[in-house]
């Protein structure tokens, strides 16, 4: 018989424990994701018994969408990618701003935290309602405000051209508490020592914040750009709530990927192509995260 | 030894329970109702269900009404692929294609639901959804459209109160003299009370597709159901009347107010035109409101037509598995469609009995708010949906083309048309027929 040490009996046990956590994301997370892929070639209809195998049909239909001027698929992929390329730079670069402030206060400071903090543990669908009613077109507070600067009263939510720029700007609201948070925590772990030594060598504000801060907080930002880009990809309960029956308009200008798929998976029942949309989303986030890890997260010496 | 007497006491209890329960199992069949959270509907149900097993010992029903409505399409489809759900399951008639498409439904048993007696007690509605040479739902209680109007608002514009719009043109004439600006423009964004508004994701979609193309001598669909026929040279008609209140005259916008169904219920909009489950909104929201109902106004040449649709009642696979539960489901569904269980529907829930019986009683015709739905109910039309969803979506679509794109309605109808039409094609060719 095999005799452990002390020290193997111990990752053993280690091990024993980990798998109950390991069986649970296995049959919860690992299990529907490579079962999404298995519907996304079949017909599925949830209420069916039998689901025909289609090969690769439904990612034929995405792609023929997708080339589809009006289509609502092409809508949601390219609103997605706005979504991420407007709203993840200009969260961060408030948030860091926000945080640099936070940073330099002593008077009230964790008041001063916690009112941006408040909102990301707010109830999203809540905070939705609460701007849709902000954003009303006559009466809603924004145009009322504008009105008493004799401002033209804005339609909001009720024009293409203004719909996604309007959700857009109450996710990075809501969630900006958490980069806030996230830096000021990257912030604390620079020591003090690098300022005093470049304020000794004449170094500007500027120049500090630099080369010193930007390069020693880039992990963070990391982090951040990364996590905040998977949030943006996944965009979902905003838009349901802040448009007509969360249908995404008004002409399919604030519809996402993700909300298509509810769409059609629980609307029209179409479960299959809901999983190839998945699947293809799924497919965008691992590769964005890949390289997105590859070029910024050098070391800083 | 206390803690011993107790736990044999326990034991003791369940053996007697357990034994209770299994004797009881034996001589009667548990079947499984769902529908959508709404308590007048929940209430009336119960109701139903306890004169049912009263008068049926041996079926027991399990009532599941607390599923939000806005829910109820996705709770379906997570219990079907677990196995389990309803026997008997309430659902909108325009999923029947869908449901039967997936095998979830099963045709009505010809025996005790032949199809002359469906045709010759029902509102014809119920016909129009026949599928595939079958009956697969039946309802209890049917709904139409009529146009709702504010007495207050209609006196303060200087119209006389209790005349709503008879024609069209009335309809056009008196939304214009109702509707109130600030004084600043008469554009939409300086409405102060709307005359009357188009929501195109509320009922107007029904309006264009079964009452304004039909009165303006066009067809929505064809007999069959499979062809879209509504972007012919009268639908496109019927589509700039639609617009003409939005754009043209700026007698309100789905934009103000929230959404015009709010609008109404909050006295904001002088006319509306909404479905008779709108009354129970109207009184638990504002029961002060001083309204009427009317008909819908006529066509150009005096026709008339409304929009019907109803909740009905199907039978699941999971029911005819076995003989004794589809026995049971049977003779629950039996039950829950007579004309008793119409009447007493209406009382209780405020939509019209769906059987004729109970539909044509005096009373109800006469009474000031149900009479205008009922009357409604012998010219409704019930449009035949293959996915209500991307069927209204179109339409919705194709209205905020033109109101916020600048497109030619003729053109957007026809791309409305095509997007529909391709969707039809879809679903029939999948059905191999």
């Amino acid at each position: 018989m095999m005799r452990l040490t002390l020290a193997r009996r111990k990752i053993l046990w280690a091990y024993i424990f980990l798998a109950i956590p390991i069986l649970f994301f296995a049959y919860i997370r690992i299990y529907p994701t490579i079962f999404a892929f298995q519907m996304s070639l079949h017909d599925y209809n949830p209420l069916a018994i039998e689901h025909k195998y289609v090969g690769l049909e439904n990612f034929q239909k995405l792609v023929a969408e997708f080339n589809n001027l009006r289509s609502p698929t092409r809508a949601a992929f390219l609103n997605t990618a706005a979504y991420v390329v407007l709203g993840v730079p200009i969260q961060l670069l408030l948030a860091l701003a926000v945080a640099l402030m936070l940073n330099e206060i002593r008077f009230l400071s964790t008041f001063y935290r916690l009112v941006f903090f408040l909102p990301f543990v707010t109830s999203t669908i809540a905070v939705a309602w609460v701007f849709r009613m902000l954003y009303q077109p006559q009466f809603g507070f924004f145009n009322v405000i504008l009105q008493a600067f004799s401002l033209p009263q804005q339609p909001f939510l009720s024009r293409p051209q203004q719909a996604l720029p309007s959700i857009l700007a109450v996710v990075i609201w809501q969630g900006l508490g958490y980069a806030v948070i996230i830096f000021l925590a990257g912030l604390k772990q620079i020591p003090q020592i690098f300022y005093d030594a470049a304020q000794v060598d004449g170094a500007t504000r500027w120049q500090s914040f630099r080369h010193i801060t930007l390069p020693l907080l880039n992990p963070t930002l990391v982090f951040l750009i990364v996590l905040q880009t998977i949030a943006f990809l996944r965009m979902f309960a905003p838009v349901l709530a802040m448009t007509a029956q969360g249908d995404g308009g008004p002409l399919n200008s604030t519809t996402t990927v993700v909300l298509r798929v509810y769409r059609e998976a629980f609307q029209s029942f179409n479960m299959g192509y809901a999983s190839a949309l998945t699947v293809t989303l799924f497919a965008i986030i691992l590769g964005i995260t890949i390289i997105q890890l590859r070029f910024t997260s050098r070391n800083i010496q | 030894m206390k803690n011993f007497k107790f736990s044999l006491m326990i034991l003791a209890l369940l053996t007697i329970l357990s034994a209770g329960f299994a004797a009881a199992a034996q001589d009667v069949v548990e079947i499984e109702y769902w529908q959508y959270f709404f308590e007048p509907r929940e209430t009336a149900m119960n109701m139903l269900i306890e004169q049912f097993e009263a008068a049926n010992p041996d079926i027991h029903v399990v009532h599941n009404s607390q599923i939000a409505y806005d829910n109820f399409r996705d709770e379906i489809a997570a219990s079907a692929p677990a196995g389990v759900g309803p026997d008997v399951v309430t659902l909108f008639y325009g999923w029947i294609p869908a449901f039967v498409d997936a095998g979830y439904l099963v045709p009505l048993p010809e025996a005790d639901f032949p199809a002359e007696w469906i045709e010759s007690y029902f509102s014809p509605m119920v016909a129009e959804s026949k599928f595939e040479g079958s009956y697969w739902a039946i309802p209890t209680a049917v709904r139409s459209l009529a146009m709702f109007w504010n007495k207050d608002l209609f006196e303060a514009a200087g119209l006389d109160p209790d005349t709503p719009p008879a024609t069209l043109d009335d309809l056009v004439a008196m939304a214009k003299q109702a509707t109130v600006y600030d004084g600043n423009g008469t554009d939409i964004l300086n409405i102060t009370s709307e005359g009357f508004a188009i929501g195109m994701s509320a009922q107007d979609h029904h309006w264009f597709r079964e009452v304004l193309v039909r009165q303006f001598g066009g067809v929505p669909y064809s007999e069959d159901g499979r062809t879209v026929m509504y972007n012919s040279p009268e639908g496109c008609e019927a589509f700039k009347y639609l617009l003409s209140f939005e754009i043209e005259h700026k007698t309100g916008s789905n934009d103000l107010f929230t959404d015009v169904t709010e609008a109404f219920v909050n006295g904001n909009e002088a006319m509306h035109i909404d479905g008779s489950f709108r009354l129970g909104t109207i009184a638990n929201n504002n029961p002060d409101m001083n309204y009427g109902v009317a008909e819908l106004p006529v066509g150009p040449n005096g026709e008339r037509s409304t929009f019907g649709s109803y909740w009905t009642h199907g039978i699941t696979r999971r029911a005819a598995a076995d003989p004794a539960r589809m026995e049971a489901a049977v003779r629950f569904l039996q039950f829950i469609t007579t004309a008793e269980a119409g009447t007493l529907w209406v009382n209780e829930v405020g939509e019209l009995p769906a059987q004729l019986e109970a539909a044509s009683d005096p009373a109800m015709l006469e009474d000031p708010i149900l009479g205008p739905f009922a009357a409604g109910l012998e010219y409704a039309h019930a449009t035949f949906f293959v996915d209500e969803t991307v069927q209204r979506q179109v339409l919705i679509d194709a209205y905020d083309q033109v109101r916020l794109g600048g497109m030619d309605a003729c053109e957007a109808l026809n791309e409305a048309a095509a997007t529909e039409q391709a969707l039809l094609d879809d679903f029939w060719a999948a059905r191999g027929s």
